[in-house]
């Protein structure tokens, strides 16, 4: 065997291209599993086309023992499983990486690359030999791969054993047998075959033992449960699909009434996101915590009837799921173009409180967060994550909960509060914090008011006066700037005597906190990092920026939004602002954030392949 | 200061019904609408029915989109809470209050252009949801806030102010609902309030989504000759089908109540409604069947072929199933279900990690 020389444990990348609707993805999920069961940090990406059967995906696994899985775009190994992506794959390996593919079938010689290693395991043949039925065939084929890479990686055969087990159970027994049959025959293969293992290799760790694997959109839909959500209003769409109908499972089990078995929460699958956003309004102006979940394309669609919310200050949580912009985009991959869009949908003049989680853990707590937020604030809140966070499945630590936890309903007054008032005003600010109080329908008649998205006065009465209508209006814009000390903190990291700061949110932090360890490694760069998690900005966020002679905002969408915001929401000056921008679909890597920030730095590039790789 | 105080007038009946109130308490703000506009007609209508139906005034929540038409639910019940949404709407707003909270009674009001142009999808939609609703669409066949354009239930034909023949097909919001499954069809004209009134009651009552066509002319800009929505051209084309009335469940209305007095006659159908209420009707027309929805929808093609406009309680669906019947969702309003009840807690929260290891 030739290839890399030195070992390299718990220290690579894989990647498995296979075709779509082949169960190829239930395979990925074991190995990714398996490993985070041997307890160490690992992270698995989902590259699927926009289509429901017969066209190429990929599955990419980074196994790092020291915590960095952010997406890498350097893979040692590619299991090829789709003919029709070969080349493409060849061309992907790093020098001296392997490609594991099907030789059932000889694989051409103009497809042969020098520095690659090319391990044939007859995977088909085997699977004809062993099973009856073209389609078990084809989705046992795509399980011996799985057995393959355990001897290959040294995946831990028992675990494997154990987590099909998990799976089957007792009931299907059958199934778990064949499986394993399919998963013994790889292994066996590859155990005779090749010198097993591979210097790239697994070695038991303790690193996930308080860690769970879970995606974002499942994350954020057990903390709208948590968070006492009881209306949700949705029309379908990629990637957001996923948070409903994780929501919809989760009150199956945990919302309903045992003596009835009716549910504690109403779903409601509307005709379109208007739609769905008029319902979350109208729930939220009706008292309960309501929420939609969508994606860019649904928030177009909702921005009229957000600004109403605004405007009539109903409390109501938007997810967004980011894709791929503009109109359609590419469905299925990732991006944050979606952030001034959000903070500002609606048109007058309109600002709306946004939270960006990192990763599932921050779903689940942002999401409860947000409701709170809402109520308190009376608004809109916005929870943007994105494909990579919302559909992926992410380790992070267990999520934990208070049971001291109570929702933050905001200034209501219920009935005994108005008996105590002369007179309710719904939009008076009572208090002096920019936060009038609201009443419930139904309530009592003396908190009877009339909501409107037309020019009102603060006490509720329409207007068309210039005075009553800008009082109102000032005061929401208060109010809304009130949130920034209500919103999670940035997440500030400094180093001694670094001069430059990598600004960034969301998703980005893996990659740009791995980049930063390895430019201090390799570089010597001494780099401060933070990472916004709320708008409107915290104090500290324009203070990060003031202290540093240059900020480098790192973001995934073309028109550098969040370099914008900055400029025009904090005092910072413009010329402190740079940017490295990746927008392409695929989750952010460190390698592309070091090339990028050596640029603005003026240094020298990795290599110039590097920077637009 | 654009905001006008109703002055407190003489009014014909002060009344009170079961809760102790008067007609005066289920006012709303004055009007601002063009004297002699047909909608104002619908609001003395609203007035008239919950005041009736002795609903507690701040039990209501009343709903609406943009529009002449959906300003009607500032001018009534000014102790119920309001929400004036967006153009085309108000079917999810209402929706989604509804889901929020079961226990209310909503009145929702509309437009031809806010339900059959802009928000076309949404009342379809709505009425496929079934919430327990009352949709009022006021009727004028053109868009009034926008100062008279054709809206789509202008019939073929019909002349604008400035004498142009609208050319396109109308969509007619009876007709559609009985073919998207509506529960309840009725159509009223703002000019017959002792038709409109016990519509409007047992539509409240109705246990879904009561669709309700008013024929509500625009004295500015669609009264004049040559339309089809004026006061003259209803009046004179107008068809009762059939003769409904509102009886309450018997547990809560008096024995000599007065309501079976709305029906003018003895030849009389009931048809029992879920909750115990019974909507009794008088055949008009022969063999006329309230609750056949296909020989509805033949009988008003046919009668509008002729040129008429049928008029009634049309259609009613006793059987109905309104949306938290379809969810499955707890007796309860849901807003205000305890928190303990919403939140599984720690321990479950612990358990639950187990399947993301
Ligand atoms: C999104 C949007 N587009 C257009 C308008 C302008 N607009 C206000 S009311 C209206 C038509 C109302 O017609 P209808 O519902 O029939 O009510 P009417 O005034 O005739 O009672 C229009 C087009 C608006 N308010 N919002
Ligand atoms: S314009 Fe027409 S619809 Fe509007 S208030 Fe005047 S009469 Fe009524
Ligand atoms: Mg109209």
């Amino acid at each position: 065997m030739g290839g890399m020389k030195t070992d390299r444990v718990n220290d690579f990348a894989l990647k498995i291209g296979t075709v779509n609707g082949t169960g190829s993805a239930s395979a990925n999920g074991l190995i990714m599993q398996s490993i985070f069961r041997m307890g160490v940090p690992v992270s698995g990406k989902n590259v699927f086309p926009s289509n429901i059967q017969g066209l190429p995906t990929w599955y990419e696994i980074r196994v790092n023992g020291s915590g960095h899985v952010a997406r890498t775009p350097d893979f040692d190994l590619i299991v090829a499983m789709n003919p029709e992506t070969y080349a493409r794959d060849i061309e992907e390996l790093v020098p001296g990486g392997w490609l594991l593919y099907d030789s059932s079938w000889p694989m051409a010689d103009t497809l042969r690359r020098e520095e690659v290693i090319f391990l044939g395991v007859p995977l088909a043949e085997m699977c004809v030999k062993a099973f009856d039925g073209g389609r078990t065939r084809i989705l046992m084929k795509n399980i011996a791969y799985t057995g393959a890479l355990a001897a290959l990686l040294d995946i831990d055969m028992a675990v494997i054993r154990g987590l099909l087990e998990e799976t089957f159970g007792e009931q299907k027994r059958h199934l778990l047998e064949a499986n394993f049959e399919a998963i013994r025959l790889g292994y066996d293969y590859a155990a005779e075959n090749f010198e097993c293992p591979l210097p790239i290799r697994l070695e038991g760790m303790d690193a996930t033992r308080e860690s769970i694997l879970i995606d974002g959109n499942t994350a954020a839909a057990l903390g709208c449960v948590y968070a006492g959500a009881t209306v949700a209003a949705w029309y379908p769409i990629t990637p957001s699909t996923s948070l409903v109908d994780a929501f919809t499972a989760y009150c199956r089990r945990l919302r309903v009434e045992e003596e009835t078995g009716r549910s504690r929460a109403a779903i409601l699958q509307a005709e379109d996101e208007l739609a769905a956003a008029g319902i979350t309004i109208g729930a939220g102006w009706a008292g309960a915590r309501a929420f939609t979940a969508t994606s860019g394309a649904g928030i177009s669609l909702m921005t009229e009837f957000i600004g109403l919310a605004y405007y009539a200050e109903v409390p109501c949580v938007f997810f967004d799921v980011e894709r791929v912009g503009p109109s359609t985009g590419m469905p299925t991959r990732t991006q944050q173009g979606d952030i001034l869009l959000c903070a500002y949908a609606s048109h007058g003049d309109t600002k709306h409180v946004c939270l960006y989680p990192k990763d599932p853990a921050e779903c689940f707590e942002f999401s409860v967060q947000a409701f709170d937020l809402a109520e308190r604030f009376q608004t809109p809140v916005f929870v943007l994550s994105d494909l990579d966070i919302g559909m992926n499945d992410w380790v992070v630590p267990r999520f934990r909960w208070d049971d001291e936890y109570r929702p933050d309903r905001g200034k209501v007054l219920d009935a005994e509060a108005l008996a105590e008032i002369e007179t309710f005003y719904r939009y008076l600010d009572v208090d002096r914090d920019g936060i009038p109080y609201r009443t419930i329908p139904g309530e009592d008649p003396k908190g009877a008011y009339f909501t409107r998205g037309s020019g009102h006065t603060k006490y509720g009465k329409y207007t068309e006066d210039p005075d009553e209508y800008q009082e109102v209006v000032d005061r929401i814009a208060e109010k809304i700037d009130r949130a920034a000390e209500a919103v999670p903190r940035p997440e500030i990291r400094t180093r001694p005597d670094a001069r430059y700061g990598l600004v960034t949110l969301g998703g980005c932090d893996g990659a740009v906190r791995e980049a930063i360890e390895r430019m201090e490694a390799e570089d010597g760069i001494r780099l401060d990092y933070m990472r916004i998690r709320g708008f409107p900005f915290a104090p500290e966020v324009g203070g990060f920026i003031e202290a540093h002679d240059l900020n480098i905002v790192i973001e995934q969408n073309r028109d550098a939004q969040l370099k914008s915001l900055l400029t025009l929401e904090t005092p910072a000056s413009k010329e402190r602002l740079t940017s490295v921008l990746r927008y392409g679909g695929l989750p952010l890597s460190a390698r592309h954030v070091i090339a990028g920030v050596k640029d603005r730095l003026g240094l020298a590039a990795e290599t110039a392949e590097g920077v637009s790789a | 200061m654009t905001y006008i105080a109703k002055p407190r007038v003489f009014h014909p009946s002060l009344d009170k019904n079961e809760l102790g109130l008067t007609r005066r308490d289920y006012e709303g703000v004055m009007s601002t609408l063009c004297a002699g506009c047909g909608h104002d007609s619908v609001t003395a209508a609203l007035i008239e029915a919950a005041w009736e139906l002795a609903i507690p005034t701040h039990r209501a929540a009343k709903m609406s989109g943009i529009g002449c038409s959906s300003k009607t639910t500032a001018y009534f019940m000014s102790e119920s809470h309001g929400f004036n949404s967006v153009h085309g709407r108000m079917p999810s707003v209402a929706s989604g209050a509804n889901a929020a909270n079961r226990d209310l009674v909503y009145i929702g009001v509309s437009g031809d252009g806010d339900s059959l142009s802009i928000g076309l999808g949404q009342l379809c939609h709505a009425v496929r949801r079934n919430l327990n609703l009352l949709y009022i669409i006021e009727n004028n066949g053109v868009y009034g806030l926008t100062k008279g354009q054709f809206s789509a239930s202008a019939d073929m034909g019909s002349k604008s102010k400035r004498g142009v023949p609208n050319e396109q097909p109308p969509i007619d919001p009876a007709l559609l609902g009985l073919s998207i499954g509506a529960t309840f069809v009725a159509r009223g004209f703002s000019g017959d309030k002792n038709q409109l009134v016990p519509i409007i009651k047992a539509g409240i009552r109705h246990p879904g989504l009561a669709l309700v066509d008013v024929i509500s002319p625009c004295v500015t800009f669609n009264d004049h000759v040559g339309s089809t929505k004026s006061y003259a051209y209803t009046r004179e084309h107008f068809r009762e089908a059939v003769e409904a009335a509102f009886v309450a469940p018997k547990d809560f209305v008096p024995p000599a109540d007065e309501i079976t007095a709305d029906i003018r006659s003895a030849d009389v159908r009931d048809v029992p409604m879920h909750d115990g209420s019974v909507i009794r009707f008088r055949q008009v027309e022969g063999d006329y069947d309230a609750t056949d929805r296909d020989a509805v929808y033949g009988y008003l093609r046919e009668r509008q072929n002729a040129g008429e406009v049928p008029t009634g309680l049309l259609y009613v669906d006793p059987e109905s199933r309104d949306l938290h019947d379809v969810l499955g969702t707890v007796d309860r309003p849901l807003w205000n279900l305890p928190f303990e009840e919403l939140c599984p807690g720690a321990d479950a929260l612990d358990a639950l990690m187990e399947n993301y290891r």
